[in-house]
């Protein structure tokens, strides 16, 4: 697995820095998380990592990878896969066919050989039920498999939001604020995903998240950002001991 | 029908060789699991079953050693089990709800030596009371996820590791298995069944493999089952009501049992399955009768139309084929087409199509629960027994279903009623007693039948009709049986009464304070025109009291016994409440301290020359503030009854 690794990145929109200088490193195998107050830029990393924004400035690097310029497509092709904030699901269909479609990507029969359909479409539309099913299994999605998106709760829809970005079957997995507005037993249960996820699917996390409790309990890595510059980094434990960081938090100067 | 007394020679494992002998190909279980139901033939199950046997007596288990089952409802958990049996040791189900405490004492309890986990959530039980079960010497697991931490570890095993070893001892010696199963004999103990102990630690009551085998072959001489019918599993393993259906029906009939893909999921994987026979508690029925409900509330206008009508016709249908009547012929026309227009594809819609017979047991199900099951043509009958007689010895017969009974005796099971009114039970299903416990067994097996610690008698008509624990009992002044919860249940069958608290331990007659359900009376009155402001002025109503007189006047007419009959009662003022220290947690009435805290208008009860009495009511508000309030009780005597 390799490295992302983010050099001096600037965002800027009209003359507003969203980011500025920012310098980054998410090892492989690592829960990294990215905290900072709201309006400090989280997101917008997020964007630059899967191709929605383009910095003005700086690189960003996965393995030998160049994808500063790179378009959704072409990062996700590379094994990074994101779960969104605001839940980007297909409202009025099943859990189920919202997984599949994920995979679109994966399909790689054509037009033609479709229309036929025995043969080899059969066989990779059966693998790729099968690897579906795999993460339904491990989202513990079972009982909400043939359920309208729309119709479940929302805990569970951020738990069908993670599950999309993981039929992927990523590197990275970039999650961001999957917390957010959850309860205390939602919020165990996801925490418990995540770090499965990190140890039994090997897969690199980098989690945006509010939960200052939760980030500090399960990231390996914390990076924080505040109006765009990044003001802090380490272990958690440094993290929490940061001055600037602190001052950032309770709003003082 | 085929003769299966044959049958009772062997034990479980040589009874699950018999099956691969007789119908190898045939699928025994079926799991659903990727979306997918994956079966297992009786073949493969036999060979499952040998790698786990072998696998354990490699790591050390011996004949009569004991081995845990804590979890969700898998097919491994059959293989362990019945590999345990076939090495002639003693498997011991515990309910995977369980605190890590609890698990520890009934460890110890039972000298337990091997636990098979099956996930994560239950090896974290273990883990956290690791250092007081120095009994057990390995943890098997079937579902590896999230325990990465605990690989290295030797205490643990994956389930898998250990069929390899199963393996490599078969390639060895070949013929150590089948010495093994042929070693076993049917009155051996081999599984120990937790009793739910309502005080303390719960008694293991030692089962045998008859004990199972008798249960399978003697309730399929009344309800027949084919090899081609489906079972799913989804109650407690650790319930004797799941054994009896995996170890004795399914062995004993080579039905198939299929396994639900999560414990959520239970309801979904019933409507794929279409069981043809199913078995639970009390509430699974309710929670099925609310879906229903709710489908045809949700559906658009004929439907629910159609409904009401024929729900009407298959409950007036219901009752003459409860009982055997025949029917008149138009209203068997007019059944027939419910069924065909109406029921059919509703019942189809749950998974309960192909269902022949559906059994309730362990608490009383309502009256009107069996009419509309009946009536929607599902078979729905009651069964009674306990853990110590394999769960099961009386049950309903069809077309004999009545719903105040629990039926007739099993084949093979006699019954008798004590002087003191106990039901007692004998047959080769009952426990040979309780593990390390002789005191309780000589209690428990008094005089060589089974003390069920139920007071029942035996009706007109040959059923058992239980009333309540003997302990619960009370006794009127002419030493009459009677008991208060039985008499209360009927109260609370009527819609309009919520809660009743019957009175008449060492009393000329039984009397009643009642709660009435204020959404359920709240609405009648409010078709009548009545006005009422709080729950306290609605219950002091006088047509309220007239309605409520009305339902205990029908409840008296069908009293089977005269001293059963309410002669007075009084509605109370509120509802009777947990935190007012009137329930327990669990919505049982506190009988002795409702007693005390209404002792004044118990004292009025019987002394019939009280009409009304004023008494100061105590309200206590969320706050913690009390607030007296004085109201007038009435007290009504039911005349002619």
């Amino acid at each position: 697995m390799n490295t992302l690794t983010i050099s001096d990145v600037t965002l800027t929109f009209g003359g507003i820095n969203a980011l500025t200088g920012v310098d980054m490193r998410f090892e492989p195998g690592l829960i990294s998380s990215v905290i900072g107050p709201n309006g400090a830029g989280k997101t917008s990393l997020l964007n630059c990592i899967s191709g929605f924004y383009h910095p003005a400035s700086g690189e960003i690097h996965y393995g030998d990878h160049r994808l500063t310029h790179s378009s959704p497509h072409q990062v996700s092709n590379l094994g990074i896969a994101r779960a969104f904030q605001n839940l980007e699901l297909f409202r009025g269909m099943t859990v189920l066919d919202n997984l599949l479609l994920a995979r679109h990507q994966k399909l790689n029969y054509s037009f033609l050989q479709a229309l036929i359909y025995f043969g080899k479409t059969s066989r990779i539309e059966a693998e790729n039920r099968a690897y579906v099913e795999d993460v339904i299994d491990f989202m513990e999605l079972e009982p909400y498999r043939k359920r309208m998106v729309g119709s479940l709760s929302y805990g569970v829809q951020k738990r069908v939001e993670v599950a999309r970005a993981l039929t992927l079957d990523p590197d990275i997995l970039l999650l961001d604020e999957p917390m957010a507005g959850m309860n205390i037993e939602e919020k165990e249960d996801m925490v418990r995903f995540i770090i499965d996820i990190q140890k039994e699917r090997e897969t690199t996390v980098i989690l945006v998240e509010h939960d200052l409790g939760v980030v500090m309990d399960i990231s390996d890595n914390i990076y924080v950002l505040d109006f765009g510059e990044l003001i802090g980094a380490g272990k958690p434990a440094e993290v929490a001991k940061n001055k600037k960081v602190i001052d950032a938090y309770i709003g003082e100067n | 029908m085929e003769d299966k007394d044959h049958l009772l020679q062997y034990t479980i494992p040589q009874l699950l060789r018999w099956r691969v002998n007789t119908t190898p190909q045939k699928v025994a279980l079926r799991e659903k699991e990727f979306g997918h139901w994956n079966p297992c033939t009786w073949e493969q199950y036999y060979a499952l079953v040998r790698k786990t046997a072998l696998g354990l007596d490699r790591i050390g288990l011996q004949r009569e050693d004991k081995v845990a089952l804590i979890g969700d409802n898998i097919p491994e958990l059959l293989f362990v089990a019945i590999g345990t049996h076939a090495l002639g040791g003693v498997s011991a189900g515990i309910y995977q709800t369980s605190l890590p405490d609890e698990i520890a004492e009934i460890l110890n309890y039972l000298d337990v030596s091997a636990v098979f986990c099956n996930d994560q959530e239950q090896v974290d039980k273990l883990v956290e009371v690791r250092d007081r079960i120095p009994g057990v010497k390995k943890v098997i697991y079937e579902d590896p996820r999230g325990m990465r931490s605990y690989r290295s570890d030797p205490w643990f095993m994956n389930i898998k590791a250990l069929y390899a070893l199963g393996d490599t001892a078969h390639r060895e010696d070949p013929d150590r298995f089948e010495a093994l199963v042929d070693r076993g004999k049917p009155d051996d103990p081999c599984h120990l069944c937790l009793t739910s102990g309502t005080t303390g630690l719960p008694k293991g009551a030692m089962m045998t493999h008859r004990n199972y085998v008798n249960m399978g072959v003697q309730i399929t001489k009344v309800d027949p089952l084919e090899p081609t019918d489906e079972y799913l599993s989804f109650l407690p393993f650790a319930w004797i009501g799941e054994q009896m259906n995996s170890f004795g029906v399914a062995m004993a009939t080579g039905i198939t049992i299929n396994f639900p893909e999560s414990v959520e999921t239970a309801m979904d994987d019933l409507k794929e399955i279409g069981p043809h026979f199913m078995f639970g508690a009390p509430r699974i029925y309710e929670t099925i009768r609310s879906r229903i409900w709710l489908k045809i509330d949700e559906s658009y206008w004929l439907n629910k139309k159609v409904y009401t009508y024929f729900i009407k016709v298959g409950e007036a249908a219901a009752r003459y084929r409860m009982t055997g009547k025949s029917m008149p012929l138009a209203l068997r026309i007019r059944s027939w087409l419910g069924t065909q227009l109406m029921f059919r594809p509703l019942i189809n819609q749950i998974g309960l199509l192909r269902l022949r017979r559906a059994y309730t047991g362990g608490a009383a199900l309502g009256p009107e629960l069996f009419t509309f099951y009946q009536a929607i043509g599902v078979n729905l009958k009651q069964i009674y027994g306990q853990t110590e007689i394999t769960g099961i010895a009386y049950m309903h017969r069809d077309g004999d279903v009545r719903p105040d009974t629990v039926g007739k005796p099993l084949p093979g099971t006699e019954c008798r009623i004590s002087e003191e009114g106990e039901i007692l039970s004998r047959s080769a299903s009952v426990t040979p007693g309780y593990y390390k416990l002789p005191d309780k067994t000589r209690e428990l097996l008094e005089g060589g039948w089974l003390h069920s610690g139920d007071a029942g008698y035996i009706d007109g008509n040959g059923h058992l009709v239980v009333i309540d624990r003997v302990s619960d009992v009370m006794h009127n002044r002419r030493g009459d049986m009677f008991s208060p919860m039985f008499l209360e249940n009927r109260l609370k069958f009527s819609p309009f009464i919520k809660e009743a608290v019957i009175f008449g331990d060492q009393q000329d007659f039984v009397a009643a304070l009642i709660n009435i359900d204020p959404i359920v009376v709240g609405k009648w009155a409010r078709d009548r025109g009545i006005s009422f402001s709080t729950y306290m002025d609605l219950s002091a109503k006088p047509e309220v009291a007239e309605l409520i007189a009305a339902q205990v006047h029908s409840i008296n007419s069908q009293a089977e016994k005269d001293h059963f009959r309410i002669k007075r009662f009084a509605i109370l003022y509120k509802l009777l409440d947990t935190d007012d220290g009137e329930l327990t947690k669990t919505g049982k009435i506190r009988r002795k301290f409702v007693k005390e805290k209404y002792q004044n208008l118990f004292e009025a009860l019987y002394d019939e020359s009280v009409v009304e009495k004023t008494v100061e009511a105590l309200f206590q508000y969320q706050d913690g503030q009390t607030a007296a309030v004085t109201t007038a009780i009435k007290f009504y005597t039911m005349e002619g009854d």
